[in-house]
């Protein structure tokens, strides 16, 4: 029971994100890009709530419409990784052989790399764009998730509804898509969730460091960054933008780990 | 023993081959050239001269020729020079190499020593305030971005406090300080990138350890020990606890990816003249040599990581040692 709570908790955070993202015009009290040099740098007050940055632009709205950027970020890039994931772990699991090593040998130097500071060579060559970013981090976030279908898949392979699928003649990649695939799903969607959390976090250390989203676009990670050079001075420009992280992260993290339990035939003790 | 070692190593040789490859192919992934951030904005540079630093760096050969040079030079240690200050590029990291292992072996101590007494105080006390209290501080840990930590635990104690100085791993009057004095201002240094850099892990191993240790308390060995009529300490603290271990040496393995590639934020954050602040710099100036053999280099570690993981848990664990005889 206790457990359940926490995730439909984790769920209703990851529910109002995705609201305040697509309404975000509604809830942000004013332009984001709004410049007023005046009022540059002020503390929290009834007209900015959140108070400024260095250009006097409101904070709280643009950490509203940061959230449509963390989360089209997130989420394109892991489904990229899903995509690529599933397909590759599939191949592997279902063909065995060859395929199976060549592509877990793959997986195997692709998990050597420290992937952050990879991403961060790849954006520095190609340029810092969202579509780039997107790209990049699906590419470097695959590996777990073809791990996890493969073992399913093994596990699946053998059972009686695929062998009686495979004796009345059916194609291997109606087996795949039709059958090992969506009984295999569970743990990939559980990695899906997670891994979303995991690239919020990687596009704001991305724009804090300056190759993320650039501004004037409101991203949380480069109000940080403007945190960082007013260090001492303004707080509300770390406090809060780190905030928002923070519970984007902690929400997918909660569904997450809610999925996982409720997959788990384990623990139902 | 020896086998299992030796085979592991072979293994590892076409893992290193993909390595070399995947970094020469991502920084080739530039459009133009790497000598054209150098002569394309000078107009002093005649086209002679250009041709000559497209000749030297081997640019006119193809693709594949350039990576076999590249990689028969990476086996010799030689990773060409940086385009930025004309140094060899292996002086440079080796410089930087040290700090960053101090950091991060530190880190890792860290959260050693007190990961895994919360992960098994926790599990042994299932559902306590202390458990649940825990499991809270995990899982904001798990979320707060640590970057974010560090800032501000620098406005805290580095600047409104003064405790701590926020910047560079030596004070201004580090020459003139004793031994004594100077192991100490390292420390004093050091101990907010330590601390920022082990909360993440801190959060993830003591929530694994936590798991660990639950799955083997429901085993029936310990049911047999509590039957024979151990003490409870020696059921936990002696068979438990050892058994519950054994995952997480591999989890600790795996997580060095992660501290080594924290290492760029927080070595950038505290200045702290590192390999990661290093690797960020060049990455900034588009230094590619420095940039491969950082890739490189940075994988390689993670590979020996792992695979000392790997030896340490099938050294620890009997069961796989005794089935391998057989």
């Amino acid at each position: 029971m206790h457990k359940n709570a926490l995730a439909i908790f984790g769920g209703l955070i990851v529910l109002i994100l995705v609201l305040v993202a697509i309404f975000a015009p509604y809830v942000a009290t004013g332009d984001p890009t709004a410049i007023d040099i005046k009022d540059a740098l002020s503390g929290p007050s009834p007209r900015h709530i959140l108070g400024t940055d260095q250009l006097g632009r409101d904070i709280f709205s643009r950490i509203i419409y940061g959230s449509r950027v963390s989360l089209s970020i997130g989420l394109v890039a892991v489904g990229l990784a899903a995509v690529i994931g599933v397909i590759l772990g599939s191949l592997a699991g279902y063909f065995g052989g060859r395929m199976d090593s060549v592509i877990m040998r793959f997986v195997d130097i692709m998990l050597c790399f420290p992937s952050f500071f990879l991403i961060l060579s790849v954006i520095a060559v190609i340029g810092p764009s969202i579509y780039n970013i997107m790209i990049i981090i699906g590419l470097t976030s695959w590996m777990g998730m073809a791990r996890l279908i493969r073992a399913e898949i093994l596990s699946l392979k053998e059972r009686e509804f695929v062998l009686a699928a495979k004796v009345l003649g059916v194609g291997h990649w109606k087996i795949i898509i039709r059958h090992l695939i969506p009984n295999g799903i569970g743990p990939v969607l559980v990695s899906f969730v997670l891994g979303v959390a995991g690239a919020v976090l990687v596009e704001a250390g991305l724009s804090f460091l300056g190759l993320g989203v650039q501004p004037p676009m409101p991203s949380w990670g480069n109000i940080l960054m403007e945190g960082k050079a007013a260090l001492g001075v303004a707080w509300w420009l770390i406090l809060f933008p780190g905030l928002a992280i923070l519970v984007t992260v902690l929400g997918f993290n909660l569904l997450g780990e809610g999925l996982r339990d409720m997959l788990n035939p384990r623990l139902r003790r | 023993m020896i086998t299992f070692i030796i085979k592991r190593l072979l293994s590892l040789v076409p893992v290193f081959i993909g390595i070399t490859i995947v970094s020469f192919a991502v920084i080739h992934l530039a459009p133009g050239q790497p000598t054209d951030l150098m002569t394309q904005l000078n107009p002093k540079v005649s086209l002679e001269a250009r041709e000559k630093l497209i000749k030297l760096y081997n640019l006119d050969k193809p693709v594949y020729v350039q990576y076999v040079d590249w990689l028969s030079r990476l086996v010799r240690f030689d990773f060409g020079k940086s385009f930025i200050d004309g140094r060899p590029v292996i002086k440079k990291i080796l410089g930087r190499l040290p700090i960053t292992i101090l950091i991060n072996v530190c880190s890792m101590a860290l959260i050693f020593l007190v990961a895994i007494p919360i992960g098994v105080i926790s599990a042994v006390k299932r559902g306590s305030l202390f458990d649940r209290s825990m499991t809270l501080f995990v899982f904001i840990g798990f979320a707060a971005p640590g970057f974010w930590l560090a800032l501000i635990l620098m406005s805290i104690f580095g600047v409104q406090l003064g405790w701590f100085p926020v910047v560079g791993i030596k004070s201004l009057d580090f020459e003139y300080l004793s031994l004594i004095g100077k192991i100490l201002d390292l420390g004093h240094h050091l101990v907010i990138p330590i601390l920022v850099s082990a909360f993440g892990g801190l959060a993830g191993i003591s929530r694994y350890m936590r798991q660990s240790m639950l799955n083997v308390i429901h085993e029936d060995y310990i049911r047999t020990a509590r039957a024979k009529g151990l003490s409870e300490r020696e059921v936990i603290y002696k068979h438990a606890l050892r058994n519950a271990l054994l995952p997480i040496i591999t989890i600790l393995g795996l997580s060095i990816p992660g501290l080594i590639g924290g290492s760029v934020i927080f070595e950038t954050i505290f200045s702290i003249p590192g390999m990661g602040q290093l690797l960020y710099q060049s990455v900034m100036a588009r230094d590619y040599p420095t940039v491969m053999a950082g890739l490189v280099i940075g994988a390689i570690l993670i590979l020996l990581a792992n695979l000392i993981a790997d030896i340490a848990y099938f050294y620890v664990d009997p069961r796989i040692r005794i089935g391998r005889r057989h």
